[in-house]
């Protein structure tokens, strides 16, 4: 290639790069600003938005709801969708087959959509504003992400190893635990950092369904949002920036298996 | 399972072939009773949903109706809205492919490191929340926001200009959350294709515009294909920046079904929109289907 269509390119890419990643800076600089106003820069640093954050009872309760729930969905999703794709991977009938892929249909269909019905449905049992609910909604969303991520490690693994270790007289699910299960642990893991993540982040369904007693912060951060722009998000979104990041870390050292299915 | 010579030997006597049969069986039996809890999650709260919706569509009080999907032909407010989605995700889908490809293809024939940090530069967007990001742009664009402060303090403006709350900062804030989702597809179809392939088009006198036209544009297409089935449907149903940015003007179908769900208690009215939405998915996943395979489409995610 001549000069100038690479300048060209590479100009291109600096632009677009910079599209993608300053708005995530100006986010986080203006966390330390001391002012009420979006005046860039800060006139002064201070703490003061963390502060607000961290000294609230109410974004503090909304955080821990969060991770909670988090955590639970991720629990109950990843030996869901691991006994799944285990079962996908060797299963020679048709029927599994096709049945992979209903489990695909949770990151199908638009976000809006799962979440007004499974609103309706939740009205009429008593599920809304529950952390049940909420941990059922949740695990069926990323369950696609946990069953993707699995079977890409599963099928680079082999099976024989399990059949050697179940002749030798284990039995099946020790054969799993103990042969199988840690040779594919990248991709279980990576699994469960995406379930977790989207359990952490969900906002539209939880906008529907959560609310009183198990508020969430995506939801309460999108209420606040509404209304007029508080700083205090400011400080909660640098936090959440920096777990993405410490969770992308993690991830792309952890073998680069997510992206690449 | 597996297929010893020793199995096959010792399979010859007819019981043992029962006993084998038999096993096979359970063994079957066992791989459904795994897969069962990951179905029975996704139709209990998909596939319920799912029903509820499109029975609703079609109720109004205790009996039978149409008028719920006549509405959305006779009122503007509602195909107006489905034009506006169409439009915006196609103007997202488009922007996405220009801006996502050099990013792509830059990532593909830089030096390891600088690819690897450009791929990282899409990666921390891609992992953070749409609703940071989303907060992002406000900070930037809103009436106080940053561009606008700066500028009145510069003295370059006396009145803050309209920014957010508009359809730029719509488009802005959908392309800022779609473009990784087509930047990865295109990466990984893009960095297949063989260096010798490109040398042999410019050593055989190709311009670089015909290489381009010849020989990348070709050999990425299942990339750009998948790319933009992703960001056009993901468009097409996203619901927290269009609402944010939109400024509580109602500009995406989605907004219609959160409004009337949520605001107007019109259940019927917001099942009938949300099963359009969900019918023109399934056609559009249909008709893609038959290109490319919709397990590698979405597995790209």
């Amino acid at each position: 290639m001549n000069s100038w269509p690479r300048l060209l390119l590479w100009i291109t890419t600096t632009i677009v790069l910079i599209f993608m990643v300053l708005p995530i800076v100006i986010v986080v600089i203006m966390s330390f600003s001391n002012s009420r106003f979006l005046t860039f820069p800060p006139p002064a640093v201070s703490l003061r938005w963390y502060e607000a954050y961290f000294g609230s009872p109410d974004w503090m309760d909304a955080t821990w709801n969060s991770f909670l729930l988090a955590v639970i969905a991720t629990v109950v999703t990843v030996p869901i969708g691991t006994a799944a794709a285990y079962a996908a991977n060797i299963s020679q009938s048709k029927m599994v087959r096709r049945l992979q892929l209903l489990l695909l249909t949770p990151v199908m269909v638009p976000v809006i959509i799962l979440a007004a019905g499974i609103y309706m449905v939740y009205a009429q049992v008593g599920l809304v504003a529950t952390k049940t609910g909420l941990v059922c909604a949740y695990a069926m969303m990323n369950l696609p992400y946990v069953f993707i991520s699995v079977l890409a490690g599963l099928r680079s693994f082999d099976m024989n190893q399990e059949d050697v270790a179940r002749s030798l007289g284990v039995n099946r699910f020790t054969a799993f635990m103990k042969v199988t299960l840690p040779q594919i642990r990248p991709s279980v893991i990576t699994g469960a950092l995406f379930a977790f993540i989207g359990a952490l982040d969900e906002t539209v369904v939880s906008l529907f369904i959560a609310g009183g007693e198990n508020q969430t912060l995506p939801r309460r951060m999108f209420m606040s949002l509404r209304n007029e722009i508080d700083p205090t998000i400011a400080s909660i979104s640098s936090v959440l920036i920096t777990i993405s990041f410490a969770l992308m870390i993690m991830s792309s050292l952890r073998g680069k298996r997510a992206h690449a299915v | 399972m597996s297929d010893l010579p020793l199995e096959q030997q010792i399979a010859s006597t007819p019981s043992m072939e029962e006993a084998i049969a038999r096993a096979e069986r359970a063994e079957q039996r066992m791989y459904l009773l795994l897969f069962a809890p990951a179905l029975l999650l996704v139709l209990l709260f998909l596939g319920i949903p799912l029903a509820i919706l499109a029975f609703q569509s079609f109720r109004e009080g205790d009996s039978f109706t149409l008028m719920h999907y006549a509405r959305i032909f006779q009122e503007p407010i509602y195909w107006r809205t489905y034009y506006d989605t169409l439009e915006i995700s196609v103007i997202v889908t488009l922007l996405s492919v220009i801006l996502g490809f050099p990013l792509a293809y830059a990532a593909a024939v830089a030096s390891r490191r600088w690819s690897a940090l450009i791929l990282a530069l899409v990666m921390l967007p891609f992992w953070t929340s749409v609703l940071v990001r989303t907060y992002a742009w406000l900070v930037v664009l809103q009436r106080r926001g940053i561009i606008n402060t700066t500028l009145l303090n510069l003295g370059i403006i006396d009145q803050p200009l309209s920014l957010s709350h508009n359809f730029v900062a719509v488009l802005i804030g959908m392309l800022h959350v779609m473009l990784p989702f087509m930047v990865f597809p295109l990466y990984a179809a893009i960095s297949k294709i063989p260096a010798e392939l490109l040398q042999a088009g410019h050593s055989l006198g190709g311009s670089p515009a015909y290489v381009f036209r010849r020989v990348i544009l070709p050999l990425s297409a299942p990339g750009i294909i998948a790319g933009s089935i992703l960001v056009f449907i993901l468009s097409l149903g996203f619901y927290l920046t269009p609402e944010l940015l939109g400024g509580g003007k109602t500009i995406m179908v989605s907004s219609l079904v959160q409004r009337n769900v949520e605001l107007y208690l019109q259940f019927g009215a917001a099942s009938a929109v949300a099963m359009i939405l969900l019918v023109t998915v399934c056609i559009i996943f249909w008709a893609v289907d038959r290109v490319l395979p919709v397990e590698k489409i979405v597995g790209m995610r």
